[in-house]
Protein backbone atom coordinates (compact mmCIF):
# COMPACT_ATOMS: atom_id res chain seq x y z
CA UNK A 1 0.00 0.00 0.00
CA UNK A 2 1.41 3.38 -0.86
CA UNK A 3 0.13 6.80 0.01
CA UNK A 4 -1.97 6.99 -3.14
CA UNK A 5 -3.95 3.80 -2.55
CA UNK A 6 -4.28 3.93 1.21
CA UNK A 7 -7.61 5.00 2.65
CA UNK A 8 -7.02 7.05 5.74
CA UNK A 9 -9.57 8.47 8.09
CA UNK A 10 -9.50 10.45 11.28
CA UNK A 11 -11.66 10.38 14.39
CA UNK A 12 -11.13 12.28 17.66
CA UNK A 13 -10.45 9.78 20.45
CA UNK A 14 -10.49 12.37 23.23
CA UNK A 15 -10.21 16.15 23.63
CA UNK A 16 -6.45 15.88 23.26
CA UNK A 17 -5.98 12.97 20.87
CA UNK A 18 -6.77 12.02 17.30
CA UNK A 19 -6.99 8.49 15.91
CA UNK A 20 -5.61 8.00 12.41
CA UNK A 21 -6.93 4.85 10.76
CA UNK A 22 -5.26 3.26 7.74
CA UNK A 23 -7.91 1.19 5.99
CA UNK A 24 -10.21 -1.06 7.97
CA UNK A 25 -8.26 -4.30 8.15
CA UNK A 26 -4.97 -5.69 9.36
CA UNK A 27 -2.64 -5.93 6.39
CA UNK A 28 1.17 -5.94 6.20
CA UNK A 29 0.97 -2.82 4.04
CA UNK A 30 -1.14 -0.90 6.57
CA UNK A 31 1.26 -1.97 9.31
CA UNK A 32 4.27 -0.83 7.30
CA UNK A 33 2.63 2.54 6.72
CA UNK A 34 1.87 3.00 10.43
CA UNK A 35 5.48 2.10 11.25
CA UNK A 36 6.71 4.62 8.70
CA UNK A 37 4.51 7.40 10.11
CA UNK A 38 5.68 6.63 13.66
CA UNK A 39 9.35 6.80 12.69
CA UNK A 40 8.78 10.02 10.73
CA UNK A 41 6.90 11.68 13.62
CA UNK A 42 9.50 10.52 16.12
CA UNK A 43 12.22 12.11 14.04
CA UNK A 44 10.27 15.29 13.35
CA UNK A 45 7.56 15.76 15.93
CA UNK A 46 5.21 18.69 15.32
CA UNK A 47 4.96 21.39 17.99
CA UNK A 48 2.54 20.29 20.67
CA UNK A 49 2.77 16.57 19.92
CA UNK A 50 2.85 14.52 23.13
CA UNK A 51 2.81 10.84 22.35
CA UNK A 52 2.06 8.20 19.72
CA UNK A 53 0.26 4.92 20.30
CA UNK A 54 0.50 2.80 17.16
CA UNK A 55 -1.45 -0.40 16.55
CA UNK A 56 -2.02 -2.74 13.56
CA UNK A 57 -3.60 -0.26 11.17
CA UNK A 58 -4.02 2.88 13.24
CA UNK A 59 -2.07 5.50 15.10
CA UNK A 60 -3.34 7.42 18.11
CA UNK A 61 -1.71 10.85 18.22
CA UNK A 62 -1.81 12.67 21.55
CA UNK A 63 -1.29 16.41 21.62
CA UNK A 64 -1.57 19.56 23.72
CA UNK A 65 -5.16 20.68 23.23
CA UNK A 66 -4.34 24.19 24.43
CA UNK A 67 -2.01 24.71 21.49
CA UNK A 68 -3.58 22.63 18.75
CA UNK A 69 -7.02 21.72 17.46
CA UNK A 70 -7.96 18.34 16.05
CA UNK A 71 -8.28 19.97 12.64
CA UNK A 72 -4.73 21.34 12.83
CA UNK A 73 -3.32 17.98 13.85
CA UNK A 74 -5.26 16.26 11.08
CA UNK A 75 -3.85 18.76 8.58
CA UNK A 76 -0.26 18.09 9.61
CA UNK A 77 -0.80 14.34 9.52
CA UNK A 78 -2.41 14.57 6.08
CA UNK A 79 0.54 16.63 4.87
CA UNK A 80 2.96 14.05 6.24
CA UNK A 81 0.88 11.30 4.71
CA UNK A 82 0.85 12.94 1.29
CA UNK A 83 4.62 12.70 1.33
CA UNK A 84 4.69 9.23 2.86
CA UNK A 85 6.21 7.76 -0.30
CA UNK A 86 9.12 10.17 0.10
CA UNK A 87 9.79 9.15 3.68
CA UNK A 88 12.75 6.86 3.53
CA UNK A 89 11.90 3.31 4.29
CA UNK A 90 12.57 2.81 7.94
CA UNK A 91 15.73 1.05 8.96
CA UNK A 92 14.41 -2.20 10.36
CA UNK A 93 16.52 -4.33 12.63
CA UNK A 94 16.68 -8.06 12.15
CA UNK A 95 16.64 -9.59 15.59
CA UNK A 96 17.25 -13.21 16.54
CA UNK A 97 15.71 -14.35 19.80
CA UNK A 98 17.12 -17.53 21.34
CA UNK A 99 14.39 -19.72 22.83
CA UNK A 100 14.42 -22.70 25.12
CA UNK A 101 11.25 -24.48 23.96
CA UNK A 102 9.07 -26.77 26.06
CA UNK A 103 9.57 -28.33 29.47
CA UNK A 104 9.32 -26.06 32.47
CA UNK A 105 9.97 -23.04 30.24
CA UNK A 106 7.16 -23.83 27.80
CA UNK A 107 4.39 -25.41 29.85
CA UNK A 108 1.79 -25.09 27.04
CA UNK A 109 3.91 -26.53 24.20
CA UNK A 110 2.43 -30.02 24.48
CA UNK A 111 -1.13 -28.67 24.58
CA UNK A 112 -0.55 -26.47 21.53
CA UNK A 113 0.85 -29.49 19.67
CA UNK A 114 -2.06 -31.71 20.72
CA UNK A 115 -4.67 -29.10 19.70
CA UNK A 116 -3.27 -29.14 16.16
CA UNK A 117 -2.46 -32.86 15.95
CA UNK A 118 1.25 -32.05 15.74
CA UNK A 119 4.27 -33.18 17.71
CA UNK A 120 5.94 -30.61 19.98
CA UNK A 121 8.98 -30.75 17.71
CA UNK A 122 6.81 -29.77 14.72
CA UNK A 123 5.41 -26.79 16.64
CA UNK A 124 8.96 -25.69 17.46
CA UNK A 125 9.97 -26.05 13.82
CA UNK A 126 6.97 -24.06 12.56
CA UNK A 127 7.45 -21.36 15.21
CA UNK A 128 11.18 -20.97 14.59
CA UNK A 129 11.28 -21.14 10.80
CA UNK A 130 9.01 -18.15 10.19
CA UNK A 131 10.12 -14.53 10.03
CA UNK A 132 7.90 -12.22 12.07
CA UNK A 133 7.24 -8.50 11.85
CA UNK A 134 6.69 -6.29 14.87
CA UNK A 135 3.19 -4.88 14.30
CA UNK A 136 3.49 -2.57 17.31
CA UNK A 137 4.44 -2.54 20.98
CA UNK A 138 1.80 -2.41 23.67
CA UNK A 139 0.25 -4.23 26.63
CA UNK A 140 3.33 -3.43 28.72
CA UNK A 141 6.62 -1.68 27.85
CA UNK A 142 8.58 -3.72 25.30
CA UNK A 143 5.80 -6.23 24.50
CA UNK A 144 5.90 -6.66 20.71
CA UNK A 145 2.88 -8.02 18.87
CA UNK A 146 4.46 -10.20 16.19
CA UNK A 147 2.62 -10.94 12.96
CA UNK A 148 3.52 -13.83 10.65
CA UNK A 149 2.65 -16.88 12.74
CA UNK A 150 1.92 -20.03 10.74
CA UNK A 151 -1.83 -20.75 10.65
CA UNK A 152 -0.97 -24.34 11.56
CA UNK A 153 -0.05 -23.30 15.10
CA UNK A 154 -2.40 -20.36 15.66
CA UNK A 155 -4.03 -21.18 19.00
CA UNK A 156 -6.74 -19.47 21.04
CA UNK A 157 -5.75 -17.89 24.34
CA UNK A 158 -6.09 -19.83 27.58
CA UNK A 159 -9.67 -19.88 28.92
CA UNK A 160 -8.47 -18.01 31.99
CA UNK A 161 -5.24 -16.03 32.05
CA UNK A 162 -2.32 -16.88 34.33
CA UNK A 163 -1.87 -14.47 37.22
CA UNK A 164 1.86 -14.26 36.64
CA UNK A 165 3.79 -15.13 33.50
CA UNK A 166 7.58 -15.40 33.96
CA UNK A 167 9.49 -12.67 32.08
CA UNK A 168 11.00 -13.91 28.82
CA UNK A 169 8.08 -16.27 28.18
CA UNK A 170 7.55 -16.85 24.45
CA UNK A 171 3.88 -17.33 23.77
CA UNK A 172 1.15 -17.75 21.15
CA UNK A 173 -2.12 -15.80 21.35
CA UNK A 174 -4.47 -16.39 18.42
CA UNK A 175 -2.54 -15.82 15.21
CA UNK A 176 0.15 -13.81 16.93
CA UNK A 177 3.23 -14.54 18.96
CA UNK A 178 5.20 -12.47 21.42
CA UNK A 179 7.56 -12.40 24.38
CA UNK A 180 6.44 -11.25 27.85
CA UNK A 181 9.00 -8.66 29.07
CA UNK A 182 7.78 -8.50 32.69
CA UNK A 183 6.14 -10.78 35.21
CA UNK A 184 2.55 -9.82 34.40
CA UNK A 185 -0.79 -11.59 34.12
CA UNK A 186 -1.16 -13.17 30.68
CA UNK A 187 -3.48 -15.43 28.70
CA UNK A 188 -1.27 -16.45 25.79
CA UNK A 189 0.00 -20.04 25.53
CA UNK A 190 3.59 -20.27 26.70
CA UNK A 191 5.76 -22.48 24.51
CA UNK A 192 9.25 -21.44 25.59
CA UNK A 193 11.45 -18.85 27.23
CA UNK A 194 14.24 -16.54 26.11
CA UNK A 195 17.10 -15.40 28.32
CA UNK A 196 17.13 -12.02 26.52
CA UNK A 197 15.85 -8.94 28.34
CA UNK A 198 13.07 -7.50 26.17
CA UNK A 199 13.02 -4.16 28.01
CA UNK A 200 15.76 -2.60 30.13
CA UNK A 201 15.22 0.90 31.37
CA UNK A 202 18.91 1.89 31.33
CA UNK A 203 19.56 0.55 27.84
CA UNK A 204 19.31 2.78 24.76
CA UNK A 205 16.88 2.06 23.26
CA UNK A 206 15.29 0.37 26.26
CA UNK A 207 13.19 -1.97 24.13
CA UNK A 208 14.92 -4.82 22.28
CA UNK A 209 12.31 -4.56 19.51
CA UNK A 210 10.86 -1.57 17.68
CA UNK A 211 7.88 -1.20 15.37
CA UNK A 212 8.53 -2.76 11.96
CA UNK A 213 11.49 -4.89 13.11
CA UNK A 214 11.92 -8.45 11.76
CA UNK A 215 12.23 -11.25 14.25
CA UNK A 216 13.30 -14.89 14.17
CA UNK A 217 13.23 -17.36 17.05
CA UNK A 218 16.22 -19.67 17.35
CA UNK A 219 15.87 -22.89 19.37
CA UNK A 220 18.60 -23.38 21.96
CA UNK A 221 19.37 -26.06 24.50
CA UNK A 222 19.51 -25.73 28.26
CA UNK A 223 23.31 -26.05 28.06
CA UNK A 224 23.46 -22.96 25.87
CA UNK A 225 21.40 -21.03 28.41
CA UNK A 226 23.91 -21.61 31.22
CA UNK A 227 26.12 -18.64 30.30
CA UNK A 228 23.02 -16.39 30.48
CA UNK A 229 22.12 -17.28 34.03
CA UNK B 1 20.88 14.65 52.56
CA UNK B 2 17.41 14.83 54.11
CA UNK B 3 15.26 11.73 53.91
CA UNK B 4 11.80 10.33 54.62
CA UNK B 5 11.67 6.98 56.40
CA UNK B 6 8.65 4.82 55.69
CA UNK B 7 7.40 3.43 59.00
CA UNK B 8 4.23 2.03 57.53
CA UNK B 9 3.40 2.31 53.82
CA UNK B 10 -0.40 2.51 53.75
CA UNK B 11 -2.44 0.63 51.17
CA UNK B 12 -0.67 1.55 47.94
CA UNK B 13 1.85 4.34 48.20
CA UNK B 14 4.04 5.23 45.24
CA UNK B 15 6.35 7.97 44.02
CA UNK B 16 4.73 9.91 41.17
CA UNK B 17 5.35 12.99 39.08
CA UNK B 18 3.46 14.16 35.99
CA UNK B 19 4.32 11.00 34.03
CA UNK B 20 6.49 9.77 31.24
CA UNK B 21 5.32 11.05 27.88
CA UNK B 22 6.51 10.18 24.40
CA UNK B 23 7.29 6.49 24.82
CA UNK B 24 4.00 5.10 23.50
CA UNK B 25 5.78 3.51 20.50
CA UNK B 26 7.68 1.34 23.01
CA UNK B 27 4.44 0.31 24.71
CA UNK B 28 5.07 2.61 27.68
CA UNK B 29 2.00 4.42 29.01
CA UNK B 30 2.61 7.69 30.86
CA UNK B 31 1.69 6.64 34.43
CA UNK B 32 2.12 9.66 36.73
CA UNK B 33 -0.07 11.13 39.47
CA UNK B 34 -3.67 9.87 39.30
CA UNK B 35 -4.77 13.35 40.38
CA UNK B 36 -2.21 15.55 38.63
CA UNK B 37 -3.98 18.75 39.64
CA UNK B 38 -3.46 18.11 43.36
CA UNK B 39 0.22 17.28 42.75
CA UNK B 40 0.70 20.51 40.79
CA UNK B 41 -1.05 22.57 43.44
CA UNK B 42 1.11 21.01 46.17
CA UNK B 43 4.28 21.77 44.27
CA UNK B 44 3.18 25.34 43.58
CA UNK B 45 2.45 25.89 47.27
CA UNK B 46 6.06 24.95 48.00
CA UNK B 47 7.61 26.79 45.05
CA UNK B 48 8.76 23.52 43.47
CA UNK B 49 8.68 22.93 39.73
CA UNK B 50 5.13 21.63 39.31
CA UNK B 51 6.43 18.35 37.92
CA UNK B 52 8.47 17.59 41.06
CA UNK B 53 7.91 14.06 42.34
CA UNK B 54 5.81 13.45 45.45
CA UNK B 55 4.39 10.57 47.44
CA UNK B 56 0.94 9.41 46.24
CA UNK B 57 -1.13 7.60 48.87
CA UNK B 58 -4.29 5.60 48.23
CA UNK B 59 -7.18 5.35 50.74
CA UNK B 60 -4.80 4.62 53.65
CA UNK B 61 -1.68 6.72 53.99
CA UNK B 62 0.67 5.18 56.56
CA UNK B 63 3.35 6.79 58.75
CA UNK B 64 6.49 8.64 57.79
CA UNK B 65 9.46 9.71 59.93
CA UNK B 66 11.44 12.82 58.96
CA UNK B 67 14.80 12.43 60.78
CA UNK B 68 16.09 15.71 59.31
CA UNK B 69 12.82 17.63 59.11
CA UNK B 70 11.30 19.10 55.95
CA UNK B 71 8.75 21.57 54.64
CA UNK B 72 5.76 19.78 53.21
CA UNK B 73 2.21 20.19 51.91
CA UNK B 74 -0.65 17.71 51.72
CA UNK B 75 -3.08 17.98 48.81
CA UNK B 76 -5.85 15.89 47.29
CA UNK B 77 -8.05 13.79 49.52
CA UNK B 78 -8.08 14.46 53.28
CA UNK B 79 -6.49 11.54 55.16
CA UNK B 80 -6.87 13.14 58.63
CA UNK B 81 -3.13 13.68 58.86
CA UNK B 82 -1.36 14.36 62.14
CA UNK B 83 2.20 15.44 62.90
CA UNK B 84 3.32 14.01 66.24
CA UNK B 85 -0.38 13.76 67.07
CA UNK B 86 -1.33 17.33 66.07
CA UNK B 87 -3.84 17.70 63.20
CA UNK B 88 -2.36 19.04 59.98
CA UNK B 89 -4.17 21.44 57.67
CA UNK B 90 -4.58 20.27 54.07
CA UNK B 91 -3.55 22.49 51.12
CA UNK B 92 -1.09 24.40 53.33
CA UNK B 93 2.71 24.32 53.54
CA UNK B 94 3.88 23.27 57.00
CA UNK B 95 7.21 22.73 58.73
CA UNK B 96 8.27 19.32 60.01
CA UNK B 97 10.92 19.39 62.72
CA UNK B 98 13.68 16.77 62.76
CA UNK B 99 12.40 13.50 64.25
CA UNK B 100 8.71 14.20 63.79
CA UNK B 101 6.33 11.56 62.46
CA UNK B 102 3.58 12.30 59.95
CA UNK B 103 0.65 9.91 60.13
CA UNK B 104 -2.09 9.66 57.53
CA UNK B 105 -4.67 7.14 58.71
CA UNK B 106 -7.30 7.06 55.96
CA UNK B 107 -9.78 9.06 53.98
CA UNK B 108 -13.56 9.18 54.02
CA UNK B 109 -13.98 10.97 50.70
CA UNK B 110 -11.83 10.75 47.62
CA UNK B 111 -8.99 8.31 47.11
CA UNK B 112 -5.58 9.93 46.87
CA UNK B 113 -3.47 12.27 48.94
CA UNK B 114 -0.17 13.80 47.85
CA UNK B 115 2.71 14.43 50.22
CA UNK B 116 4.81 17.10 48.55
CA UNK B 117 8.09 18.34 50.04
CA UNK B 118 10.35 21.32 49.44
CA UNK B 119 12.85 20.07 46.86
CA UNK B 120 10.66 17.12 45.80
CA UNK B 121 11.24 13.40 46.29
CA UNK B 122 14.29 12.16 44.42
CA UNK B 123 14.44 8.73 42.77
CA UNK B 124 16.42 7.58 39.71
CA UNK B 125 14.79 9.06 36.61
CA UNK B 126 13.56 6.54 34.06
CA UNK B 127 12.81 7.77 30.54
CA UNK B 128 12.58 11.29 31.88
CA UNK B 129 10.23 10.62 34.79
CA UNK B 130 10.24 9.58 38.44
CA UNK B 131 6.79 7.98 38.16
CA UNK B 132 6.21 4.43 39.32
CA UNK B 133 4.58 2.08 36.78
CA UNK B 134 3.37 -0.78 38.95
CA UNK B 135 2.24 -3.20 36.25
CA UNK B 136 5.66 -3.36 34.61
CA UNK B 137 7.64 -2.71 37.80
CA UNK B 138 9.37 0.36 36.38
CA UNK B 139 10.27 3.76 37.82
CA UNK B 140 9.84 5.18 41.32
CA UNK B 141 11.35 3.01 44.05
CA UNK B 142 12.25 -0.27 42.33
CA UNK B 143 9.06 -0.07 40.30
CA UNK B 144 6.89 -0.96 43.28
CA UNK B 145 4.72 0.47 46.01
CA UNK B 146 6.60 1.66 49.09
CA UNK B 147 7.32 -0.78 51.92
CA UNK B 148 8.10 -0.40 55.58
CA UNK B 149 11.77 0.54 55.93
CA UNK B 150 12.10 2.31 52.56
CA UNK B 151 14.07 5.54 52.69
CA UNK B 152 13.22 8.33 50.26
CA UNK B 153 15.65 11.12 49.49
CA UNK B 154 14.42 14.70 49.58
CA UNK B 155 15.86 16.95 46.87
CA UNK B 156 18.11 19.91 47.51
CA UNK B 157 15.93 22.72 48.79
CA UNK B 158 16.03 25.21 45.98
CA UNK B 159 12.49 26.30 46.63
CA UNK B 160 11.44 28.53 49.49
CA UNK B 161 7.75 29.19 49.18
CA UNK B 162 5.34 28.43 52.04
CA UNK B 163 1.93 28.99 50.56
CA UNK B 164 -1.58 27.86 51.34
CA UNK B 165 -4.68 27.66 49.22
CA UNK B 166 -7.11 30.49 49.86
CA UNK B 167 -10.15 28.56 51.15
CA UNK B 168 -12.45 30.69 49.01
CA UNK B 169 -10.91 29.17 45.89
CA UNK B 170 -10.64 25.57 47.00
CA UNK B 171 -13.85 24.43 45.33
CA UNK B 172 -12.91 26.21 42.11
CA UNK B 173 -9.59 24.37 42.03
CA UNK B 174 -11.08 20.96 42.43
CA UNK B 175 -13.89 20.68 39.87
CA UNK B 176 -16.09 17.60 40.08
CA UNK B 177 -14.88 16.76 43.53
CA UNK B 178 -17.12 19.47 44.94
CA UNK B 179 -20.06 17.31 43.94
CA UNK B 180 -18.84 14.37 46.02
CA UNK B 181 -21.36 15.00 48.75
CA UNK B 182 -24.36 15.17 46.45
CA UNK B 183 -25.80 12.21 44.58
CA UNK B 184 -22.93 11.58 42.24
CA UNK B 185 -19.59 12.73 40.93
CA UNK B 186 -20.10 14.32 37.56
CA UNK B 187 -17.57 13.41 34.90
CA UNK B 188 -17.74 15.27 31.62
CA UNK B 189 -16.92 13.36 28.46
CA UNK B 190 -16.45 13.76 24.73
CA UNK B 191 -17.50 11.01 22.33
CA UNK B 192 -15.17 8.06 21.84
CA UNK B 193 -13.99 6.66 18.50
CA UNK B 194 -16.71 3.95 18.48
CA UNK B 195 -19.47 6.17 19.94
CA UNK B 196 -21.64 5.77 16.85
CA UNK B 197 -22.24 2.08 17.32
CA UNK B 198 -23.61 2.79 20.79
CA UNK B 199 -26.20 5.33 19.66
CA UNK B 200 -29.07 3.09 20.81
CA UNK B 201 -27.56 2.88 24.30
CA UNK B 202 -26.49 6.47 24.71
CA UNK B 203 -29.59 7.31 26.73
CA UNK B 204 -28.91 4.67 29.36
CA UNK B 205 -25.22 5.63 29.43
CA UNK B 206 -25.80 9.35 29.87
CA UNK B 207 -28.92 8.99 31.99
CA UNK B 208 -27.58 6.23 34.19
CA UNK B 209 -25.91 6.21 37.56
CA UNK B 210 -22.73 4.12 37.67
CA UNK B 211 -20.99 2.78 40.74
CA UNK B 212 -17.23 2.36 41.10
CA UNK B 213 -16.53 -1.31 41.92
CA UNK B 214 -13.74 -2.71 44.11
CA UNK B 215 -11.81 -3.26 40.89
CA UNK B 216 -10.46 0.26 40.73
CA UNK B 217 -6.75 0.87 40.47
CA UNK B 218 -4.15 2.82 38.53
CA UNK B 219 -4.71 0.65 35.43
CA UNK B 220 -8.47 0.90 35.18
CA UNK B 221 -11.70 1.58 37.01
CA UNK B 222 -14.46 -0.96 36.53
CA UNK B 223 -18.01 0.40 36.85
CA UNK B 224 -21.39 -1.15 37.49
CA UNK B 225 -24.61 0.31 36.21
CA UNK B 226 -27.05 0.22 33.31
CA UNK B 227 -25.46 -2.14 30.75
CA UNK B 228 -24.46 -0.62 27.43
CA UNK B 229 -25.35 -2.77 24.47
CA UNK B 230 -22.87 -3.14 21.65
CA UNK B 231 -24.65 -4.25 18.46
CA UNK B 232 -21.26 -5.17 16.96
CA UNK B 233 -20.63 -7.53 19.91
CA UNK B 234 -17.27 -6.07 20.80
CA UNK B 235 -15.77 -6.80 17.42
CA UNK B 236 -13.03 -4.35 16.48
CA UNK B 237 -9.33 -4.18 15.66
CA UNK B 238 -7.05 -3.30 18.58
CA UNK B 239 -6.08 0.38 18.46
CA UNK B 240 -4.24 2.96 20.55
CA UNK B 241 -6.05 4.08 23.69
CA UNK B 242 -5.58 6.92 26.14
CA UNK B 243 -6.21 7.96 29.71
CA UNK B 244 -9.90 8.41 30.51
CA UNK B 245 -11.18 6.22 27.66
CA UNK B 246 -14.45 4.49 28.58
CA UNK B 247 -14.29 0.97 27.20
CA UNK B 248 -17.31 -1.26 26.83
CA UNK B 249 -16.39 -4.94 27.01
CA UNK B 250 -18.84 -7.78 26.38
CA UNK B 251 -21.41 -7.64 29.15
CA UNK B 252 -21.76 -3.90 28.77
CA UNK B 253 -20.28 -2.77 32.10
CA UNK B 254 -17.85 0.06 31.32
CA UNK B 255 -14.20 0.32 32.34
CA UNK B 256 -12.45 3.69 32.52
CA UNK B 257 -8.78 3.49 31.56
CA UNK B 258 -6.55 5.01 34.19
CA UNK B 259 -2.97 6.35 34.31
CA UNK B 260 -1.24 3.00 33.88
CA UNK B 261 -3.44 1.88 30.98
CA UNK B 262 -2.11 -0.30 28.21
CA UNK B 263 -1.12 1.74 25.17
CA UNK B 264 -3.54 -0.20 22.94
CA UNK B 265 -6.75 -2.10 23.53
CA UNK B 266 -9.37 -4.09 21.68
CA UNK B 267 -12.59 -2.95 23.34
CA UNK B 268 -14.83 -0.32 21.75
CA UNK B 269 -14.91 3.08 23.45
CA UNK B 270 -18.13 4.99 23.90
CA UNK B 271 -16.63 8.16 25.38
CA UNK B 272 -13.54 9.73 26.95
CA UNK B 273 -13.30 11.79 30.14
CA UNK B 274 -12.27 15.37 29.33
CA UNK B 275 -8.79 16.52 30.34
CA UNK B 276 -10.18 19.04 32.82
CA UNK B 277 -11.87 16.20 34.77
CA UNK B 278 -8.99 13.71 34.85
CA UNK B 279 -8.01 14.90 38.33
CA UNK B 280 -11.50 14.01 39.56
CA UNK B 281 -11.09 10.55 38.02
CA UNK B 282 -8.01 10.05 40.21
CA UNK B 283 -10.13 10.68 43.30
CA UNK B 284 -12.80 8.05 42.61
CA UNK B 285 -13.07 5.29 45.20
CA UNK B 286 -15.04 2.06 45.35
CA UNK B 287 -18.80 2.61 45.84
CA UNK B 288 -18.67 6.20 44.55
CA UNK B 289 -21.53 7.01 42.20
CA UNK B 290 -20.84 8.77 38.95
CA UNK B 291 -22.76 10.26 36.09
CA UNK B 292 -21.44 11.11 32.64
CA UNK B 293 -22.29 14.37 30.96
CA UNK B 294 -21.50 14.93 27.27
CA UNK B 295 -19.73 18.09 26.11
CA UNK B 296 -18.31 19.14 22.76
CA UNK B 297 -14.57 19.11 22.03
CA UNK B 298 -14.65 22.91 22.03
CA UNK B 299 -16.24 23.02 25.47
CA UNK B 300 -13.77 20.45 26.78
CA UNK B 301 -10.83 22.55 25.66
CA UNK B 302 -12.42 25.76 26.96
CA UNK B 303 -12.81 24.11 30.37
CA UNK B 304 -9.20 22.94 30.28
CA UNK B 305 -8.00 26.42 29.32
CA UNK B 306 -9.99 27.97 32.14
CA UNK B 307 -8.54 25.45 34.62
CA UNK B 308 -4.97 26.03 33.41
CA UNK B 309 -5.26 29.81 33.44
CA UNK B 310 -6.65 29.79 36.94
CA UNK B 311 -3.93 27.42 38.16
CA UNK B 312 -1.21 29.50 36.59
CA UNK B 313 -2.64 32.79 37.86
CA UNK B 314 -1.82 31.66 41.40
CA UNK B 315 -4.40 34.14 42.69
CA UNK B 316 -5.54 31.22 44.86
CA UNK B 317 -2.28 31.11 46.83
CA UNK B 318 -1.93 32.95 50.13
CA UNK B 319 1.68 33.36 51.22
Amino acid sequence: MDAASAEISFVPASDQSLLLQVGTEITPAAGALVAKLVRALEQQPFDGMRDLNPAYCSLLVKFDGLRLTHAAVEASLRALFAHASEIESIAVQKVEIPVLYGGEFGPDLDDVAALHGLTPAEVVRLHSEAEYTVSFLGFVPGFAYLGGLSDSIATPRLPSPRKRVPPGSVAIGGNQTGVYPFPTPGGWRIIGRTPLAMFEADRDPPSLLGIGDRVRFVPITEKEVEPWR
Amino acid sequence: MAVIQVQSPGLQTTVQDLGRHGYGPLGVSPSGAADPLSLRIGNRLLGNPESAAAVEMTLMGGAYLFPDGATAALTGSNFDATLDGQPIEMWTAFAIRPGQVLKLPHTRTGARCYLCVHGGVVVPMLLGSASTHLLSGLGGVEGRALRKGDVLTIGAESSRRNGRVDPRFLSALVPGRTLTDTVANLLRVTTGPQAQRFSASSESFYGGLYTVTEEANRTGIRLEGPPIEDPAKGHMITEGVCLGAIQVPAGGQPIILHVEQQTAGGYPKIANIIAADLASLGQLRPRDSIRFSPVTLETAIALLREQEQFLQSEEWILE
